[in-house]
């Protein structure tokens, strides 16, 4: 680990104020970036640690939904009574991830900024345009098993490994922002993460200086909420594919739906046209097809991951037929 | 493995400051070589200095002067000498260095000791009461739970802050109802809540039976 300052934030304002310097970050939780400042792949010159600061709140809305506050650790958020019994996608988007350690440790600001698993952009031997721009992608002939079927670019095919992103972008979640001059901002989930295209480095659309305060939810929609996640062993694993689904639903006809997948691109992936063919209709398997279809536009694989388009329609089939169930 | 908590410190050779109670800082100044070769790569021109990090290890005060790259294990290692927490794979994977921090169990490993100034850390060494193990201590030996033991503290840490979660009524990934307000440890339960300690033994099977039958008692 390369040497750095640290300085504990006495007030956000400050925090914000050290962020515009080139080479700080902000640390909260840590489990992701001491994790690659070990490895030299994140070299800090500054730490700025935002853990005393008071973002650990969830609080009700006026509207009728939650607001989190951006150090609010992973673990509290999942077993917050609120978020179990109203949006239970989100609760159990988050147990599924990582472990109860380090959910203890790691929160929801932290979590929408963690960097990607590629296993080339942990190796700092090999090529990576998101790591070292310009020098290539070693994903892209090399082993991309948990890689991207969607949103990638020939420069990136990464993906992003959050479960709880996905939860947060089928409840249509806003993060919450604040700059060094003191401006708050809104930004919608969708908008939060960026493809890849040319410039894999460039992963989110916060500015310099802009820290995370806050995630809101709505009230939550109609309908049952469904977190379904594939990976190679039952725990502890990050998502092949995964589903954050809420889909109201009566007498097998389905009345609306919102499908966000995991694993499977830069971003949580959802696909407002595929939404539009279930409202209205039964979860026949032509229905589901044409749904898995609308989701999988565009979709391809890069030789390990083509396990990953099949596995995309059967896990939404698999989910559909438990929303419907009863 | 309580040998440190009441007769103070030994203090070794790469030790910064030891001490109970009440601890002079500028003693630690002596040893600050020592510490920036402890830590990570050596950067020494442009290294910024110590910083100053007061510890409540096992209820007793430390204050060290360390690197600010230091973790909160290798403070504990190789400043405090309680060995006990151990350094498996160093990227929280594992779980062998897991501790309590005022009572929540974390990867020791993942996080940077300056960022606990002031707070209270649990390691194995402070969980048996004046030489008598603590109930998950003596279930682990009654129920074989280990074979070569480097997990095992880890696992225990864990175990204990395993339990003070469930009793809280935290839900897991494979509680059914996640509005149940304290759901059952049956094995399945313990094993989803245990899934960040690895055991390269796989001594599982007896993992489980220990914790469970702390859980019921």
């Amino acid at each position: 680990m390369k040497s750095f300052t640290y300085e504990r934030a006495a007030t956000l304002a400050r925090a914000a104020a050290a962020l515009t310097k080139t080479g700080t970050k902000v640390i909260a939780g840590g489990t992701n970036l001491l994790d690659l400042m070990k490895l030299q792949v994140e070299s800090p010159s500054q730490l700025v640690d935002i853990n005393r600061l008071p973002l650990d709140k969830i609080e009700d809305t006026p509207e009728g939904g939650l607001r989190i506050g951006a150090t609010v650790r992973n673990s509290d958020l999942a077993a917050d009574s609120r978020v179990r019994q109203r949006y239970g996608v989100l609760s159990r988007a988050l147990l599924s991830g990582a472990s109860a350690q380090l959910r203890n440790k790691a929160t929801t600001g932290g979590n929408l900024l963690q960097r990607t698993r590629c296993y080339y952009f942990y190796d700092v031997t090999k090529p990576c345009n998101k790591r070292n721009p310009g020098s290539g992608c070693a994903a892209l002939g090399g082993f991309n098993r948990a890689h991207a079927i969607l949103g990638a670019s020939d420069q990136c095919i990464a993906t992003n490994p959050s479960d709880m992103a996905v939860a947060m972008r089928a409840l249509d979640a806003s993060v919450e922002t604040v700059n060094a001059k003191g401006e708050s901002r809104a930004i919608p989930i969708t908008e939060l993460h960026r493809l890849p295209g040319n410039t894999p480095q460039i992963e989110t659309t916060l500015k310099a200086g802009e820290i995370i305060t806050a995630v809101t939810l709505p009230p939550p929609p109609p309908g049952v909420q469904i977190y379904r996640k594939v990976r190679d062993r039952t725990s502890y694993a990050f998502a092949l594919v995964s589903v954050a689904a809420v889909v109201d639903a009566a007498g097998g006809r389905i009345r609306s739906a919102r499908l966000a997948f995991g694993g499977v691109a830069p971003k949580p992936w959802r696909v407002p046209q595929a939404e539009e063919k279930l409202a209205g209709a039964s979860a026949s398997a032509d229905t589901v097809n044409a749904v898995a279809t609308a989701v999988l536009d565009g979709a391809r694989g890069y030789g390990s991951n083509d396990f990953k388009i099949p596995l995309t329609r059967r896990t939404l089939s698999a989910v559909l037929a438990e929303a419907t169930r009863t | 493995m309580d040998e440190n908590s009441d007769t103070g410190f030994r203090v070794g050779r790469r030790e910064v400051l030891t001490t109970t109670g009440t601890v002079a800082a500028a003693l630690c100044f002596a040893g600050l070589p020592a510490v920036a070769q402890d830590s990570g790569r050596s950067n020494a021109e442009t290294a910024p200095g110590p910083v100053t990090v007061e510890l409540q290890v096992n209820g007793q005060p430390y204050v060290l002067m360390l690197d600010p790259r230091t973790t909160l294990l290798d403070a504990l290692r190789e400043h405090l000498a309680l060995t006990g927490s151990k350094k498996g794979c160093d990227h929280g994977q594992c779980g062998a260095c897991t501790v309590l921090i005022d009572g929540r169990r974390i990867n020791s490993c993942l996080t940077l000791a300056v960022m606990h100034d002031g707070q209270a850390i649990t390691t194995i060494e402070g969980l048996a009461d004046s030489g008598t193990l603590n109930p998950m201590q003596a279930a682990f030996i009654a129920h074989d739970g280990f074979q070569c033991g480097y997990c095992t503290s880890g696992q225990i840490c864990s175990a204990t802050g395993m339990l003070s979660e469930s009793r809280a009524g935290m839900p897991s990934y494979v509680t059914e109802n996640l509005a149940q307000a304290r759901p059952e440890l049956t094995d399945v339960e313990i094993r989803e809540r245990m899934s960040g300690n690895i055991c390269r033994c796989a001594a599982y099977p007896n993992i489980v039976a220990a914790i469970k039958q702390v859980a019921g008692s």
